[in-house]
C-alpha cells in the first residue's frame, strides 16, 4: 500500500459567490507525478493553490474542507503559511525570476530558509542549478541578470530556485505554456528525475504532456473531480464518457 | 485636397504650433537667465558672502543653506514617505482606514506652500521649540515633500508584477522579508524618482522656509541645526523686490537665478545617476 503525502478531503472553494470547487476529494501519493486536466476555468489552477496556502493573499476566497499534508490539516488557522510553502514549493505559468542575478534567485530560498555559510549556499545553488539542467548553461555567468535568460532557461531557474530549499513536494502550475518544445522536453526530463525525491503535481493543458510523465492523472470538469487514477488506465481506458469525450477533443 | 485630409493638417498644425509655444517660453526663459546670469557667476561668486549691503560679493551662505535644508529635509521626507507608501500599498488592505490615509495623502498634496509655512511656524518653531531654524524649515520641506514622495512610490510599488511577489512567498518568505528582499529593491528606480522629483521642488520653495528659518542676512553659515540660514530662493526674492536698490543688484538676482537652476539640476543629475545604476536589466 502506498503512502499518501496530501489527502484532500470534500474541498470546496468559493471565490466571491462563485462556487469554483465542488468538493474535491483525492490521495496524492509519495514520489510520483500527478497531472491535473481539464478545460480551462474548472478549477485545476484553484486547487493546485489551495495546496500552498496561496488563496491567503486574497480575501473574496473562501475554502472549505480539509487537505492533509503528513496528516495535518494545511487549511487549519494554526498552520503557519510560511512554514508550509518551504515544505511545498512552486513553479508558475510565467517564468517569475527576480530580478536580480541567476546565483541570487537560487540562493534567496536558501538564505530566507537561515543558510548562512557561504560554502553550502554555493554547493546548494550549484546542485539546485544541476538538477534543472541548466548548470551547463549558466555555469560561466552566474552573476548575469535572471532576466536576460530566456523563457525556458527562466522557467528551469524558478525550478532549481523551488527545490534548492529541498522541499517535499512541488506544484507547477501549467509551468510549460510559455516554452518552445524543447525547453518543454527539458523540462519533462528535469521532472521526470525529480520525482525520486519530490512529490509532484503539475497542472497542464497539454493532454500528450500528462501522458508522457504522470504516474496518476486527474481529470477536473467545472470544479469536479470527474475521474481520478493511473495515467495509463486514464488514457486508454477511461471510466466515465466526459474523460473520453475530453481526451478525444469533443470539447474543452 | 479633401476635407479630411484638409482636418488633419488643421489638426497636427494646430498641436505643433502649441507644442513649439511651450518649448519657445522654456528656451527663452533659459537663453534670458543664462544671458543676465552667467556673466555673474564665478567661483568667486559662488563661494564669498556678500558684501556692502548686498550690492558685491556673492552668495555662498544661500548655496550651502539651500543645499543642507533641501538634503536634510530629503533625509527625513523619504524613509517617512517610503515607509508610509509600504504600508499602504503591501499591508494595509482596503478597510476605512486606508482610504482614510489616502485621501489625506492626497489632500496634503493640494495645500498650497504658505500654509504649509504657517503650519511650520506653529508647530515646528513654536509648537516644538526650535525657533527660527534650518531644522525647523527641513522639516515643513519634508512634510511639503511627502505627499509627492508617498504617490511616486506607491505607483511604484504597484508596479512590481503580483508574480515575483507570489515567487517569493512560494518560497517560504514571510510578508517582511518579500517587501524587503523583492519588492522595495524592484520598485527602487521607481522611488528615487518620487524622490528626485521631491528634492528639487524642496529645493525651490520659498514660502515654508519663510516664516521657519530664512534669514535675510546672515554673517556665519549656520554651525547647527538651530541656526538661522539663507537660501537661494528667499536671496533672490529679496534682491529682486526687497532691496534698497533692485536695479543696482540685477545682475546678482540673475546670477542666483542660475546658480539655484543649476544646484536643482545638479540634485537630479545625481539622483538621475544613482537610479541609471539600479536599472532593472542590471542586476541587483
Amino acid at each position: 500500500m502506498e503512502k499518501h503525502l496530501l489527502q484532500i478531503e470534500d474541498l470546496h472553494l468559493y471565490a466571491g459567490s462563485k462556487h469554483v470547487l465542488k468538493g474535491i476529494s483525492m490521495n496524492i501519493p509519495e514520489h510520483q507525478i500527478i497531472a491535473l486536466i481539464g478545460p480551462s476555468g474548472c478549477g485545476k489552477t484553484m486547487l493546485l493553490r489551495s495546496i500552498n496556502r496561496m488563496h491567503d493573499l486574497n480575501p473574496d476566497i473562501r475554502i472549505e474542507g480539509r487537505i492533509l499534508f503528513k496528516g495535518k490539516n494545511v487549511l487549519d488557522r494554526h498552520t503557519d503559511p510560511v512554514q508550509l510553502r518551504r515544505q511545498i514549493g512552486m513553479v508558475f505559468q510565467k517564468p517569475n525570476p527576480f530580478p536580480k542575478s541567476i546565483f541570487k534567485n537560487v540562493e534567496y530560498g536558501l538564505k530566507i530558509n537561515g543558510m548562512r555559510h557561504s560554502a553550502h549556499i554555493r554547493d546548494a545553488v550549484e546542485n539546485s542549478l544541476k538538477q534543472s539542467h541548466l548548470w551547463d548553461e549558466v555555469k560561466e555567468e552566474l552573476d548575469k541578470s535572471a532576466l536576460e535568460l530566456s523563457g525556458g532557461q527562466q522557467q528551469r531557474l524558478c525550478l532549481a530556485r523551488a527545490i534548492a530549499v529541498a522541499p517535499e513536494v512541488i506544484l507547477l502550475d501549467e509551468p510549460c505554456s510559455a516554452l518552445d518544445p524543447i525547453s518543454t522536453a527539458k523540462v519533462e526530463e528535469t521532472l521526470l528525475e525529480l520525482k525520486q525525491l519530490f512529490t509532484i503535481v503539475i497542472v497542464t493543458h497539454n493532454l500528450q504532456q500528462a501522458r508522457r510523465i504522470a504516474d496518476q492523472t486527474a481529470f477536473m470538469y467545472l470544479g469536479e473531480l470527474v475521474e481520478y487514477g493511473p495515467t495509463v488506465q486514464m488514457f486508454e481506458q477511461p471510466q466515465q464518457e466526459l474523460t473520453y469525450n475530453y481526451l478525444h477533443g469533443h470539447f474543452g | 485636397m479633401t476635407i479630411r485630409k484638409l482636418r488633419m493638417w488643421i489638426g497636427m498644425a494646430s498641436l505643433i504650433v502649441c507644442a513649439l509655444g511651450v518649448a519657445a517660453f522654456m528656451v527663452i526663459m533659459l537663453f534670458d537667465l543664462s544671458r543676465q546670469g552667467i556673466p555673474v557667476l564665478s567661483w568667486e561668486f559662488l563661494t564669498s558672502f556678500p558684501r556692502q549691503g548686498m550690492t558685491a560679493g556673492g552668495i555662498w551662505p544661500a548655496v550651502f543653506g539651500t543645499t543642507v535644508v533641501t538634503l536634510l529635509a530629503t533625509l527625513l521626507a523619504a524613509p517617512l514617505g517610503v515607509a508610509c507608501a509600504v504600508w499602504l500599498e503591501e499591508y494595509a488592505g482596503e478597510g476605512a482606514f486606508t482610504q482614510f490615509t489616502r485621501a489625506a495623502v492626497r489632500n496634503l498634496a493640494g495645500v498650497p506652500s504658505i500654509v504649509y509655512g504657517l503650519f511650520g511656524l506653529a508647530i515646528f518653531v513654536e509648537g516644538m521649540r526650535m525657533g527660527a531654524s534650518i531644522l525647523a524649515s527641513a522639516c515643513t520641506l519634508a512634510l511639503l515633500t511627502l505627499p509627492s514622495v508617498i504617490a511616486t512610490t506607491e505607483e511604484a510599488l504597484r508596479q512590481v508584477p503580483r508574480a515575483l511577489r507570489e515567487g517569493a512567498l512560494a518560497l517560504g518568505a514571510t510578508r517582511w522579508e518579500t517587501t524587503y528582499s523583492v519588492v522595495l529593491p524592484t520598485a527602487l528606480p521607481g522611488i528615487l524618482t518620487g524622490v528626485i522629483l521631491a528634492l528639487s521642488r524642496a529645493a525651490g520653495e520659498t514660502a515654508p522656509i519663510l516664516f521657519t528659518g530664512v534669514a535675510f542676512y546672515t554673517r556665519y553659515l549656520p554651525a547647527s541645526p538651530f541656526d538661522e540660514f539663507m537660501a537661494l530662493p528667499y536671496h533672490l526674492y529679496i534682491l529682486s523686490t526687497q532691496h534698497h536698490d533692485p536695479e543696482l543688484v540685477r545682475p546678482l538676482a540673475y546670477g542666483t537665478a542660475i546658480a539655484l537652476l543649476l544646484l536643482v539640476f545638479l540634485l537630479n543629475l545625481v539622483a538621475f545617476v544613482l537610479r541609471a545604476q539600479y536599472h532593472p536589466k542590471k542586476r541587483l
